[in-house]
């Protein structure tokens, strides 16, 4: 597959704390994810672009372990983590933020931050990663006695990022962070993202605001019908044709890239 | 005995059959709220746990209902035999699982639910081959003290079962409540995948959630053989099926639902045995059962009919 660029090659990137090679996943008898290679440097922001049914969202699962994949290798943090139950994932600190934000919507805010400090016995520090997200969202802390389910958009998705971040993590996944929400939380919400990566937390995004994903991000992956189609620096795919005419809508106003729709 | 007499006794007694199907409701609404299974097999782990507790009475001595006991004996009695009973009944729940129902997990459409009811036919028969076909005659140590109100009865035996069940309601709903369990359980009631993605391990809070469910199950089963004072192989079904009347009634996977849906067939069995007549019972039940699925299908305190995405 093509590397648009050698800035930065992939010796220059920080060393990898996610990597899939050559990965395949399966549903059933559909070939979701064909032959895959990512990589999540410590410290970086990784955004992966595409369509509808590209395989995003099952990238997403494939991390989290809830699709396991037919072949190829996933390591984080220098182990193979393959077989790794969800659980043991989340406790070596791989959190969700997923599609849709996926709330307890029966649970308070309160229960539902506790719930992603699930895997952790720390109390004094769990009371301490509280603090940290109310003073990054001092929203929720009006709401912590409010049924998640009766928040606006915005707000599940603040709890729903904060409940990630109970869980102390050092890689955080993304899905379709924008979706749903109004052009100005979108911007609310990016700005949050980086505020967590510059404090220490590496970021890998799936999102359909290629604009916005991309000006944030270090690097990124088009993923087409479950193919990577191009990898290179944020910077490089933005000046790419390809990217532009299919998720930066620019040049033409046909925003979906060849074979990804309708699937 | 004056009308409003027949009515406060038969409220009595309502009140404690329906204590006893709350539990049992319990079991079915539990299971039902975490993976989405109607667990037939419920039925008769009731009925294995009226045989676990009869038996561990006579181990322990007690052989029909001459020998009683009052005060602190009683209280440790009955503390022992609902916990050994509980203990038992809960670990058959959990064999169910693991041997029965989890190599089906994520087998699409009704075979787990035939299963239970596989199962379910398991223990009827081996308790009957096992213990007989004869109805038993039960142990049981509570004394026949009865306070008489003008023309109501209120028997000790009521009372101890009532406040027996409360305890253990209270107790249920503070696990689920507070406890990191009982949320982790709430969670995967509410969305089986998130409560995956935040690191819980679904397959035990299955267990725990089997365990729960089938130890109110003996203890109802226990509270059945010490009300009526006998059981046999054949109390499952009536009870089984009221007391999963109750769990829909209520608004099935809801737990204060199936305890009051168990109150509310309990009242409908008394009064409308006394009003009415015994032999409509059943047939007052169930078409109440079907009044609701038309009128309220999520059942009285259920939601709106859940969105799954």
């Amino acid at each position: 597959m093509p590397i648009l660029d050698e800035q930065p090659t992939p010796s220059q990137r920080p060393p990898p704390l996610l990597e899939f090679k050559d990965v395949n996943t399966y549903y059933g008898e559909l070939h979701v994810l064909k032959d895959v290679d990512y990589r999540v440097g410590q410290g970086e922001i990784v955004c992966l672009l595409g369509g509808n049914a590209c395989g995003k969202s099952t990238t997403m699962k494939t991390i989290l372990g809830i699709v396991k994949p037919k072949s190829g290798t996933i390591s984080y943090a220098g182990e193979r983590i393959n077989d790794l139950p969800t659980a043991q994932r989340v406790k070596r600190g791989i959190a969700p933020v997923p599609e849709a934000r996926r709330l307890f919507p029966r649970m308070t805010v309160l229960e539902n931050l506790e719930m992603g400090a699930f895997t952790r016995d720390d109390l004094v520090e769990i009371e301490a990663d509280k603090e940290r997200v109310f003073g990054l969202f001092p929203r929720i802390k009006e709401r912590l006695k409010q049924q998640a389910g009766t928040l606006s958009g915005g707000e599940q998705q603040m709890v729903a990022i904060g409940r990630a971040l109970m869980a102390r993590p050092k890689l955080l996944c993304m899905d379709e962070p924008s979706m749903g929400l109004s052009p100005a939380f979108v911007e609310q919400v990016f700005d949050i993202i980086q505020v967590i990566n510059r404090q220490g937390t590496s970021i890998f995004m799936v999102e359909q605001n290629a604009n916005m994903a991309l000006s944030i991000a270090n690097y990124g992956y088009v993923l087409q019908t479950g193919q990577v189609v191009l990898h290179g620096s944020a910077q490089s795919l933005r000046d790419n044709e390809m990217v532009q005419q299919a998720y930066l809508g620019e040049m033409k106003a046909e925003p979906a890239p060849v074979g990804a729709n309708g699937e | 005995m004056s009308n409003w007499d027949i009515l406060l006794q038969q409220i009595i007694n309502g009140v404690s059959l329906g204590a006893m199907y709350s539990l049992l409701a319990l079991g079915f609404t539990m299971v039902y709220g975490i993976i989405e299974l109607i667990n037939f097999a419920h039925f008769n782990v009731f009925m294995v746990g009226s045989f676990i507790a009869m038996w561990t009475l006579e181990a322990m001595g007690f052989a029909g209902q001459s020998h009683v006991l009052y005060g602190l004996p009683l209280a440790g009695i009955l503390i022992a035999v609902f916990v050994v009973t509980m203990l038992g009944s809960g670990i058959l729940g959990v064999a169910i699982e693991r041997f029965a129902l989890r190599p089906l997990r994520g087998v699409a459409g009704t075979a787990p639910m035939i299963t239970t009811i596989g199962v379910s036919y398991i223990l009827y028969n081996v308790v009957l081959l096992g213990a007989g076909a004869d109805s038993k005659n039960y142990s049981n140590p509570m004394p026949n003290t009865a306070w008489i109100f003008g023309g109501v009865t209120l028997r000790l035996r009521e009372v101890l079962l009532w406040t027996i069940s409360l305890v253990l309601m209270v107790a249920l709903n503070y696990f689920v409540r507070r406890t990191k369990m009982g949320k982790a359980m709430r969670a995967m009631a509410q969305d089986q995948e998130a409560a995956r993605m935040v690191g819980i391990d679904v397959d035990r809070v299955v267990i725990i959630t089997f365990f729960l469910g089938s130890a109110l199950a003996g203890a109802a089963g226990l509270i059945f053989g010490l009300y009526y004072n006998y059981t046999s192989y054949l109390i499952g079904y009536t009870s089984g099926l009221r007391a999963f009347t109750a769990a829909v009634l209520g608004g099935i996977g809801n737990i204060p639902g199936a305890m009051l849906g168990g109150v509310v067939i309990g009242l409908i069995e008394s009064l409308g045995g006394q009003y009415i007549a015994v032999r409509w019972t059943d047939i007052i039940i169930f078409s109440m059962l079907v009044l609701v699925l038309v009128l309220r299908p999520s059942g009285l305190l259920g939601r709106a009919a859940p969105t799954r995405s």
